[in-house]
């Protein structure tokens, strides 16, 4: 029996900082990620599985506007998630007002997004595309479409108040290095779900020839 | 940032500090009352079923008076017989089997056994709680609008609940508030499990390694992660099916589908996608039911075998592993929907899998026990109890994972005795296990042995009763969901079964007052409870019964003990409690 408890003694974690190195708030916001991120699998496969039962998924999309405004859009995210990662560094350096100014910037990056996005969304609803039908066939089209290009702006436009949240607290000298590094995190995570919704969603739809 | 919840003071007014409280062990106990509000519905409500099957013609005015409308005539209609249905699984699935192991115990004793001063992220666990009571209220709001409540099962498989009212009573203003409770309970989960997993890492006090946490700890982290990843999708199902109904999309309504002689708008979209999300929910989703109610158990049968738990770490081995395979069968609930059969075989074969870990859990217990000197206190009745019914309930699952033996049985009684026995009352058991065994803890006072013996011998008894004699009905092909058992030659030979069965679960239903008495009477008049009366070994027997608002004071506890760690040879005493100084081990 005491052989038996012995075994048990291996990995003996002596207190102190936390055992696994990563903060709580941090490790909070990676399993909001994960689980969040299963929501958007969620929809994705959902997405997959109604686009490949379908017999003729419109593939309407042009190259102008279309795929080029959409390449805009992506274009803008990514160069803020550019400025968030200098947003971090610049915090992490302890310099305030330049972390403001690259969350001020990420936060114009993600507003130009929502804006382009929005245009989109009115030339579709322009051309007659509903949640329930739209001009070239299949009517789960739109649905997915609006439905996924929907939640995903959710989350942007959220992001978006989050960091003014935390450029107004940094400014104040409320946050710490810790709370900027984790609503990068979240803005990456929020990038990411883009580069999936992109293809899937603009670049297989595109018009063939 | 063990640091990051330093020792607080009690609020001091009355609301902060009883009703929007971030005290875990507050939220803990709300948990448990709100489980227990729900189950006594839930129980109400099952048996208004029980009545309907076991007398058909019979009228019941006095029953009616809690559903005047649905109930007119005083007679349960088949639709609303459905929507007991839905609303008794609902209730019970996420209400209480979800929601007391996890929510309740797991709140009020996870932070305790790790040595924390509370959880990592109070705020969010006291919105945890506030979202779940909003989820339920929404729920029972159900029944009284329009139509009432939804007809369509805990599962609302689709096209039925996607269509709207033209497909039933229930159906229109009813589904919708179920999705939208469903919905905020997902919401809930996900901040439970965040402070879970985070406060299970992160939160541990000096010398508790992961190998030292009890496997109540483990089950409950387990239980978390399961949580995290399986809600989520149930929320993205949910907000598709919800655009069903309201935004004109048909994401699970077929084309040209035809209900009541009108044919649908809808076009284009797969039933199955449904159920594959709900599945991949909902199987995880029996884990989390159970898990917790496994911890428990080899808790208190160590405890009172007053042996070190058999094999601790293909303990946790085996809960990881049920964990993981739980999220890859859920086709097997799906094998007579039309899914491919070669996927149906890889589902087979994966369900049985988890008849491995099952059986190592079994064993380890049987082996706990083995050559023990058993108290047979009224937890270590429901801990044993536990095994039993997982062991029955188990093996019918062994039989309905095998595509040729679920094709006949599916959707009969045999389903229902099996998911009743496996997921419902077997959690029931830890529930039961867990609050006779800390309610010491919580109150401070012990409850009452005798009532606590009888409750469990009426009710162990009384749940064989119950659902030996339904898989019986399920061989002999009755299916469930059926109001109308009058009506068929086939069925009439099975009725006296139903009466059989509606009269024992009478007596089960009235053997739990038994329970809710012996707790309420022993909140405010049992014997007062010492600080460590079973003589137990882990954190939460090492501070005053009920524990104080910072749990441990200002001085954390420092481990030095494995979780299991009775009958040492050579030591004072049967048991050294994890913060005994580490030369006690010394034989």
């Amino acid at each position: 029996m005491a052989e038996h408890i012995e075994r048990l003694r291996f990995a003996e974690w002596e207190g102190g900082i936390s055992p696994f190195a990563v903060g709580s708030k941090k490790l909070g916001m990676w399993l909001f990620i994960v689980s969040d991120s299963l929501t958007f699998s969620g929809l994705l496969v959902g997405y997959s599985y109604v686009r490949i039962a379908s017999e003729r998924w419109p593939m309407p999309f042009e190259l102008w506007p279309t795929i080029v405004m959409a390449t805009l859009m992506t274009f803008c995210l990514l160069s803020s998630s550019l400025t968030m990662a200098l947003a971090v560094r610049a915090s992490s350096l302890g310099d305030r007002s330049r972390t403001v100014r690259f969350i001020l910037l990420t936060m114009l990056g993600g507003i130009l997004f929502i804006l382009l996005h929005a245009k989109e969304w009115a030339g579709l609803i322009a051309e007659g595309v509903r949640m329930w039908e739209n001009p070239w066939g299949v009517p789960l089209f739109g649905a997915s479409f609006f439905t996924l290009t929907g939640l995903h702006m959710l989350h942007v436009a959220s992001g978006v108040i989050y960091l003014g949240v935390i450029a107004l607290g940094v400014s104040r000298g409320r946050f710490t290095h810790e709370d900027v590094e984790i609503s990068g995190l979240y803005w990456h995570f929020v990038d990411l779900v883009w580069m999936f919704i992109f293809p899937l969603v603009y670049l297989l739809s595109v018009k063939m020839p | 940032m063990t640091q990051a919840v330093a020792t607080h003071e009690a609020p001091k007014s009355f609301i902060r500090r009883y009703i929007f409280s971030t005290d875990h062990k507050v939220i803990g106990l709300q948990y448990l009352f709100l489980a227990m509000a729900a189950v006594t519905i839930g129980i109400v409500l099952s048996i208004y079923m029980r009545l309907r099957l076991a007398w058909p013609t019979e009228r019941w005015p006095l029953l009616a008076k809690l559903f005047p409308q649905a109930m007119a005539g005083g007679t349960i209609s088949p639709e609303f017989y459905l929507s007991l249905v839905t609303m008794h699984g609902t209730i019970m699935v996420f209400f209480v089997l979800t929601t007391a192991p996890l929510g309740g115990f797991g709140n009020y004793f996870l932070p305790i056994q790790v040595g924390a001063h509370d959880m990592a992220f109070p705020v969010l666990n006291m919105l945890s709680f506030w979202v779940t009571l909003a989820g339920f209220l929404v729920l029972l709001a159900a029944f009284f609008v329009s139509g009432g409540a939804p007809i369509s099962g805990w599962t609302a498989y689709a096209p039925l609940s996607a269509v709207g009212e033209i497909a039933g009573p229930g159906l229109g203003m009813g589904q919708n508030l179920w999705i939208v409770s469903i919905a905020l309970f997902c919401i809930a989960s996900l901040l439970g499990a965040l402070n879970f997993i985070t406060t299970t890492l992160n939160l541990r006090t000096k010398g508790m390694s992961m190998t030292r946490l009890p496997l109540t700890v483990w089950a409950w982290f387990t239980t978390a992660v399961l949580a995290l990843l399986a809600f989520p999708v149930l929320l993205a199902g949910g907000i598709l099916l919800l655009l069903d109904r309201v935004a004109g999309t048909s994401f699970f309504v077929p084309a040209g589908l035809i209900v009541s002689d009108k044919i649908l708008p809808h076009k284009g979209g797969s039933p199955l996608l449904w159920q594959h999300l709900f599945w991949f929910f909902g199987h995880p989703e029996v884990y989390i039911a159970i898990l917790p109610g496994m911890g428990i158990t080899s808790h208190v049968l160590s405890t009172f075998a007053r042996k070190p738990i058999f094999g601790y770490r293909a303990m946790v081995a085996a809960i990881f592993a049920i964990g993981l395979l739980g999220f890859l069968v859920w086709g097997h609930h799906m094998f007579v929907s039309g899914m491919s059969p070669y996927s149906a075989i890889a589902f087979s074969l994966l369900t049985l899998s988890i008849g491995v870990p099952s059986a190592i859990k079994t064993f380890n217990w049987l082996a706990t026990l083995y050559k023990a000197q058993i108290r047979f206190t009224v937890p270590m009745l429901f801990a044993l109890g536990f095994v039993s019914i997982f062991v029955t309930g188990g093996l019918s699952g062994i039989i309905l994972g095998q595509t040729s033996l679920d094709i006949p049985m599916h959707d009969t009684y045999f389903v229902v005795a099996h998911f009743h026995l496996i997921m419902g009352v077997a959690a029931i058991f830890g529930i039961f296990a867990g609050t006779y065994y800390w309610f010491p803890k919580m109150f401070g006072r012990m409850m009452n042995d005798a009532l606590g013996k009888l409750h469990f011998w009426l009710t162990f008894i009384g749940i064989y009763a119950i659902f030996i004699p339904m898989h019986i009905l399920g061989i002999a092909g009755h299916p469930r969901r059926y109001a109308e058992t009058a009506g068929f030659d086939f069925l009439a030979p099975l009725q006296p079964i139903h009466v059989f069965i509606t009269i024992a679960a009478l007596v089960t239903a009235a053997a739990q007052v038994l329970f809710f008495f012996n707790f309420f009477w022993s909140i405010w008049k049992g014997r007062r409870a010492e600080i460590n009366p079973w003589r137990a070994t882990t954190l939460e027997w090492t501070i005053p019964s009920p524990p104080p608002h910072d749990n441990f004071g200002p001085q954390a506890p420092v481990v030095h003990h494995g979780p299991y760690e009775y009958s040492v040879p050579g030591a004072a005493e049967d048991y050294i409690l994890q913060t005994a100084p580490p030369t006690a081990m010394k034989s």
